[in-house]
């Protein structure tokens, strides 16, 4: 279980480093679907309930296929879309960092930004 | 595992609905969909084939209020239920807190119905879940055609046949008219309620 502490640095990680950068929506997430963290942007309304489900059956799934190839893991997820793209990058074996984006900003600068908050939110889950 | 969140004071809980394919697992969901319509705030979500079966998963989120000052979440899944999706089952089981085994009463249906138990007493092994110790109930589905020329299965056989060990409650059910699929419900989320009551409340 996460306690407040850890919950509430998180939630800064993500405010600090997604948020700021422009981000629409940033999800942190257990690998069963749950959701730990949410944060948007107030301008796009999402179901992020729905969503955390289907954003861990579909990792999941890929997951699944790069065993098949021989591949350990396939760490990292991509699906750009007209106006909006998604983001999906796995934090720790059992927890996901999902951010959606407009195209105003570039796949190069989420990666960055999502690697830095990955790092810091696992420091803060290593700290008891 | 349930999740709990101490900051926002919430609770998420995932129940899989399992069997083998065809069985009801998916009209448990729609019935229960239709009936709490007002307190679901999310559409059901289902991953299906092109001829309505089950591909990955149904998902459908419901509040059941606030417990000890904690807003409780059910998340409840169902698997695919044909036999060449069991790597599909299986990441669908992760994170399972509690499950609902829905057999198919149908004579014809008696040799997958045991099949697909043994299947999801393998599959909870490999998240290393015991199904003798996770909350678990058992759903004997379509009683209804007890009234048409289908041959059925009694329940004193499907007991003997998939549920003399576990033990689990059971009911016999007709998703497709909603009998019993309440009180199924009601029941696993009880029990499984109970058995996380120890890391919440």
């Amino acid at each position: 279980m996460f306690t407040e502490n850890q919950l509430k640095a998180i939630d800064s990680v993500i405010h600090t480093n997604l948020m700021e950068a422009g981000i629409d929506h940033v999800i942190f997430m257990d690998m069963a679907g749950n959701t730990i963290a949410k944060h948007d942007n107030g301008k796009n309304r999402l179901d992020s309930i729905a969503f955390a489900a289907l954003a861990a059956g579909n990792f999941a799934a890929v997951d699944a296929m790069a065993k098949l190839v021989g591949e350990s893991e396939f760490s990292l997820l991509f699906h750009k879309g007209e106006k909006s793209s998604i983001h999906f990058s796995k934090a720790s074996d059992d927890t996901l960092l999902i951010t959606m984006f407009n195209k105003d900003i570039s796949l190069g600068l989420v990666r960055l930004k999502a690697g830095e908050a990955i790092e810091q939110i696992n420091e803060i889950l290593s700290n008891e | 595992m349930a999740l709990i969140n101490i900051k926002n004071r919430e609770v998420q809980i995932k129940i899989v609905y399992y069997g083998p394919g065809r069985g009801g697992k998916t009209t448990n969901l729609e019935y229960i969909n239709k009936t709490y319509r007002k307190q679901i705030k999310t559409e059901m979500v289902s991953l299906k084939t092109q001829d309505d079966r089950t591909l990955f998963f149904d998902f459908l989120p419901f509040d059941v209020g606030q417990i000890k000052g904690f807003d409780v979440t059910i998340q409840l899944y169902t698997v695919p239920g044909q036999v060449k999706y069991n790597a599909t089952r299986k990441l669908v089981l992760r994170g399972v807190d509690g499950v609902v085994f829905v057999a198919d009463v149908q004579k014809e249906q008696r040799k997958k119905n045991i099949e697909s138990l043994n299947q999801l007493y393998e599959n909870l092994k490999t998240y290393n879940l015991d199904l003798f110790k996770i909350p678990f109930v058992m759903q004997y589905n379509k009683i209804d055609l007890k009234n048409s020329d289908i041959p059925i299965i009694p329940s004193k056989i499907m007991q003997k046949d998939l549920n003399s060990l576990i033990k689990a409650p059971a009911f016999e059910a007709s998703a497709l008219k909603g009998g019993n699929v309440i009180l199924t419900l009601k029941k696993i989320i009880s029990m499984t309620l109970a058995s996380i009551q120890d890391q919440i409340f």
